[in-house]
């Protein structure tokens, strides 16, 4: 059997050999005629351009429709604090779970398939685990690519959504009881979360009352709703917030209403 | 170790089992082997962290913060995001500018087979499927990924989204095994089946827009094979064999140019240097002298070494 570690200098003798060899084996060698043939006429040429261009609108028209399909369930999904707008949050998140890491509560987690949100980006649920608020924002902070704002100066500018006491009818304190377990476990005590005399069906109750300049959406009253379903949910901003429109003048309505990063 | 010897020979695909049986089986998987250990320590840098709660890399590959201080990041996601209109923030191009130069040095396409966990999913497919002999090979262009590519950066443009990540198996594969797979097992268990029942090599050489992003990067890249030993080419074809881009061998192996493997389709694997049991591939560099014969070689019956041209044997 042959050496295979020839040395570099035998091998080079051995490559010149071959070369001469094939060099006088060689007809005339590479004739225009059999270069031209080589040559893909631009007839062929335009024609493969056109079909491969074809084939590339084809699967980004497939790609987009895909995305715009998996996009109708964004709005189900709480962002870490900080998150840009969502239509601009998919053209910045590199899903790479910088925030997940930095979050020291574990509440932050990556979609897996089939989860709420854009496979592989940051969501979290408030009922599992709400956001803590730490002040320094550590999740946002870590952000790589600004789909999360890194210069958000405090937890109390976060718009991860707002608390929504969506169900009347199973709420202790519609039922005239105080429990107002919400109202007490906000972070933003007083603020985000006041409680207001009502008088409902002849009876006076207090009732659990968000205030949108105010809550961050964090989910702590959501986490500790004492029913087995929350009352009060955490919804995204446009799911759960009411908007009021203007006169016909064109004036704003003023008052109530107004989506708070409108503002 | 005798007892298994037997078993050890029929695990071996018919590529390597040539080297493996003149030079050993080490030898004819020693950078298969190094491979296999690299891309699991890329991952473990990533795990030690939630696991033994030492960090080494945070995020994952995608976007990294490496000991804290260095940030890296995917490019051709990088790219998306531009095509989607996202203004860059100055910490995602310094780490694209990392990554970027990164593998303009080692090779683009070494993020494929010393990098990538879903390039152990393809070998592992394309590995039975030689087992099973199954020849079945419903054809694919390689350039299809090309047009994958282009696509992903169309519809980037139109959805306003990093498209290719909605359903990027690669980034899945990687994010999964960090931060948990859910039910992300199934694309991956698709990839695996295209490669085994449907098309040869299948999703790594001609589907994955990722391979072809950084092929293009590998066209230029310095760190490249070199088919140095020619001469001593013995038309074995076990290279051809083993390689997973059989099409980049040629000109170098068989050309009277540079020894040197430039396309860019070339993933740096060495599954050539492997499985050559007469060592006519080394790793070479693109600018070293030595790989370029019309450099140095002395001009037989006068014709410029520069023009010399033959055709494959």
């Amino acid at each position: 059997m042959k050496d295979g570690r020839t040395g570099d200098g035998s091998g080079e003798s051995a490559l010149r050999n071959g070369d001469r060899d094939k060099t006088q084996e060689r007809p005339a060698a590479r004739t225009p005629a059999r270069a031209s043939s080589n040559r893909v006429s631009r007839r062929d040429f335009i024609g493969n351009v056109a079909k491969s261009a074809g084939v590339a609108c084809l699967a980004a028209v497939a790609l987009d429709q895909y995305i715009r399909t998996a996009r109708a369930t964004d709005a189900k999904a709480l962002r870490p604090p900080g998150a840009i707008k969502e239509e601009e949050f998919l053209a910045a998140c590199v899903r790479c779970g910088l925030c997940v890491r930095a979050c020291p509560y574990d509440t932050l987690k990556l979609a897996t398939m089939g989860e709420e949100t854009a496979l592989g980006t940051p969501y979290f649920v408030a009922r599992d685990v709400p956001c803590f608020m730490c002040d320094d924002v550590p999740c946002a902070k870590a952000c790589p690519t600004g789909a999360l704002d890194r210069e958000i100066p405090n937890i109390r500018h976060a718009d991860m959504g707002i608390a929504v006491l969506v169900d009347h009818e199973t709420c202790l304190n519609y039922k005239g009881m105080h429990c107002s377990i919400c109202y007490r476990v906000c972070p933003i005590r007083d603020e985000a979360i006041t409680l207001e005399k009502q008088t409902i069906r002849g009876r006076q109750m207090i009732i659990p009352t968000v205030h949108s300049s105010k809550c961050t959406g964090c989910g702590t009253c959501e986490k500790q709703c004492v029913l087995e379903e929350a009352a009060i949910r955490v919804l995204p901003r446009p799911l759960g917030q009411g908007k009021a429109g203007r006169n016909h003048a064109g004036r704003p309505v003023t008052g109530h209403g107004t989506l708070k990063r409108d503002l | 170790m005798g007892a298994l010897k037997p078993y050890i020979e029929r695990m071996t695909s018919d590529a390597r089992s040539y080297a493996a049986a003149r030079r050993g089986w080490l030898f004819a998987h020693r950078f298969w082997l190094i491979r296999r250990i690299s891309q699991l320590a890329v991952l473990g840098i990533f795990l030690t962290g939630p696991w033994l709660g030492i960090w080494i890399a945070r995020g994952n590959f995608a976007s990294s913060e490496i000991v804290g201080v260095l940030p890296l990041a995917d490019p051709f996601i990088f790219l998306q995001s531009l095509a989607a209109w996202h203004k860059p923030i100055a910490l995602a191009v310094i780490g694209v500018a990392f990554i970027s130069a990164f593998y303009f040095l080692v090779g683009g396409r070494a993020y494929c087979s010393w990098v990538c966990p879903v390039n152990v999913v393809t070998d592992t497919a394309y590995w039975l499927r030689e087992k099973l002999g199954l020849t079945r090979d419903r054809k694919l262009d390689k350039r299809t990924r090309i047009w994958v590519m282009v696509a992903a950066l169309l519809a980037s443009a139109l959805s306003g989204t990093i498209a290719w990540e909605f359903v990027n198996p690669v980034s899945l594969l990687q994010r999964g095994l960090i931060f948990g797979m859910g039910a992300g097992w199934g694309v991956i268990a698709a990839v695996f089946m295209l490669d085994l029942f449907v098309t040869r090599r299948g999703w790594c050489s001609h589907l994955c827009p990722v391979g072809a992003f950084y092929g293009l990067i590998g066209s230029k890249s310095v760190v490249r094979v070199s088919a140095i030993n020619r001469s001593a080419c013995t038309d074995c074809g076990a290279c051809f064999k083993a390689c997973p881009e059989p099409h980049v061998i040629t000109p170098a192996l068989k050309g009277a140019g540079t020894h040197l493997i430039l396309s860019g389709d070339c993933t740096n694997c060495a599954a050539c240097i492997d499985s050559c049991y007469i060592d006519v591939f080394q790793y070479g560099n693109r600018f070293a002298a030595k790989h370029d014969p019309s450099r140095f070689l002395i001009e037989p019956h006068g014709v410029p070494a520069s023009q010399r041209r033959e055709t494959a044997a």
